[in-house]
């Protein structure tokens, strides 16, 4: 039997009026930006399968485009998103297509293009309760939740690459809470996707970055 | 010992053998799940309070439109009428109230899912819909949240909170059960009759089925969570009033679990049977996927 919690109960405090809709919504672009690591430029935003069906009358359009902006999910500025895009000077547009790209009745291709031109593909499922997954980024093959914080790094598949990575954080009295690594192709663009159990500063991330002749990347994502 | 309890019965057993009111035995139950400190929980506890009290206020003063343009502004039509109800001006305002935060929700506004957000209406609502009247302080509406989150966790353990799992009864009717017994805990009462009070409320809507309007939280869903907030002072009037509910809350919920497995998926929150179902319903969907499609 399943024990629940208090707060699973009453709780969580959210956007309506839907948990998967609106709140997963975004939760999954809010994640989508802090992968992009800066200002968006252009935003193209496809929803899928169920998000397509009823996603304009659950604001499921709006809940995207706030994420790529920035805005928290828990922000009450989620209805005016299309206004604020707008003021901010952000280019979007919205797609729809009735057949999803993986195994989730919700889910979303996030398409974004930074201000220095530099651009992420998010692609992600809402799967009930708020409750996200992201599933590709970048067009590598990942499973995420965003429940832990989190270090993206982006390398070539040579050896001893992850042994610099996780070797700098051991210096620095992180722990790893888990770990996967993803790859193209042998000898190929790879990714690690390291969640810790404390957050990794900035500082930290900047010698991750530069650890390794293999590293071509490195983004921290905070816990959400 | 341990105050995981799991059942209704094990809950009674643990307020009766230790001498604890119900929320008191609810807080040590989360001290024991979770790192957190009694100050912490009921200081969270308060903040869900805090956003429940504004969405009330929101959905009465403004008058939003739904983001789907099909529902908003009924709560204030019912509240401004209070006085002259046949229920009368303490109920009606209650049932305005709980009304006013699923409008706020479906106008994207911010709620607490409680225990969802098709349901959100019902516990605030009700609770703070009559706190003034009853001079409940914040105090014992925290206290009367923790008692409801008691009811709430035996459900959603052995049976279940979810509309797509378990019908509309899964979603108001808890939301109802909760409230009901929130609101004899808040009278003084004991906790079997908070869960005589919970039992009562779900037993009133079992069968009740999920079929929103357009697969959107807002036709019938607002009227469900007027009726919701309705059934839950209903429930708690009877079990304070002494009337027993025949059936213990546990075999109750028992039964709210096979009856949400016996309803066929189309009552279950896919729109496609119910009033989803419907001629206007199929020309409200064709007219909203049309504008979507625009945008």
């Amino acid at each position: 039997m399943q024990v629940f919690k208090t707060f699973d109960i009453i709780g969580p405090r959210m956007i309506g009026p839907s948990s998967s809709h609106t709140a997963g919504a975004a939760r999954l672009a809010h994640l989508a930006w802090h992968i992009a690591g800066e200002d968006v430029k252009k935003a193209r935003l496809t929803l899928y399968g169920s998000f397509a069906e009823t996603g304009a009358g659950h604001g499921t359009d709006k809940a995207l485009l706030a994420g790529v902006l920035g805005i928290e999910p828990e922000d009450t500025r989620l209805r005016f998103a299309l206004l604020l895009a707008k003021e901010a000077g952000v280019e979007y547009e919205f797609l729809f297509e009735a057949d999803a790209p993986g195994p989730y009745a919700c889910m979303a291709r996030i398409h974004i293009e930074g201000h220095t031109g530099q651009i992420t593909d998010v692609l992600g499922a809402s799967i009930g309760g708020g409750n996200i997954r992201i599933t590709n980024i970048n067009g590598l093959e990942v499973e995420y939740t965003g429940e832990y914080p989190t270090v993206l790094v982006q390398h070539l598949d040579m050896r001893g690459a992850i042994s610099a990575v996780t070797g700098v954080l051991f210096a620095a009295g992180i722990n790893v809470a888990g770990m996967r690594v993803f790859r193209q192709a042998k000898g190929q663009i790879a990714c690690m996707m390291i969640e810790t159990d404390t957050a990794v500063s900035d500082a930290l991330c900047k010698q991750v970055r530069t650890c390794s002749d293999a590293v071509l990347d490195v983004r921290t994502i905070d816990k959400h | 010992m341990s105050y995981v309890f799991n059942t209704g019965e094990a809950l009674l057993a643990l307020c009766e053998n230790e001498q604890l009111p119900l929320h008191e035995v609810m807080l040590r139950r989360e001290l024991e799940l979770t790192d957190s400190s009694r100050a912490a929980l009921r200081e969270e506890m308060h903040k869900n309070l805090t956003v429940m009290r504004a969405s009330i206020e929101e959905g009465l003063q403004a008058e939003y439109r739904s983001v789907s343009g099909l529902s908003g502004g009924d709560a204030q039509k019912l509240f401004s009428r209070a006085s002259g109800t046949f229920m009368g001006a303490d109920a009606a305002r209650a049932v305005a109230a709980a009304m006013a935060v699923v409008e706020v929700n479906a106008s994207m506004g911010k709620i607490v899912a409680a225990p969802t957000a098709g349901a959100s209406g019902i516990l605030p609502g009700t609770l703070l819909g009559l706190a003034e009247v009853r001079g409940w302080k914040d105090g014992s509406l925290i206290d009367a949240l923790f008692a409801a989150a008691a009811v709430g966790v035996i459900i959603a353990a052995n049976a279940t909170l979810a509309g797509s799992e378990g019908g509309c009864q899964a979603e108001t009717g808890s939301a109802a059960a909760m409230t009901a017994a929130a609101l004899a805990h808040l009278s003084g009462a004991k906790p079997a009759v908070c869960l005589n009070a919970a039992a009562i409320a779900l037993q009133n809507v079992l069968g009740l089925v999920c079929d929103p309007v357009a697969g959107l939280v807002e036709c019938p869903c607002i009227k469900r969570n007027a009726l919701g907030a309705a059934n839950a002072m209903l429930s708690a009037d009877l079990a304070l009033s002494g009337v027993g509910s025949i059936i213990p809350f546990d075999e109750t919920v028992d039964a709210l679990r096979t009856v949400g497995r016996l309803l066929p998926s189309d009552l279950r929150e896919t729109a496609r049977g119910g009033l989803a179902a419907t001629k206007t319903a199929k020309e409200i969907t064709k007219r909203l996927g049309l504008s979507a499609q625009a945008e």
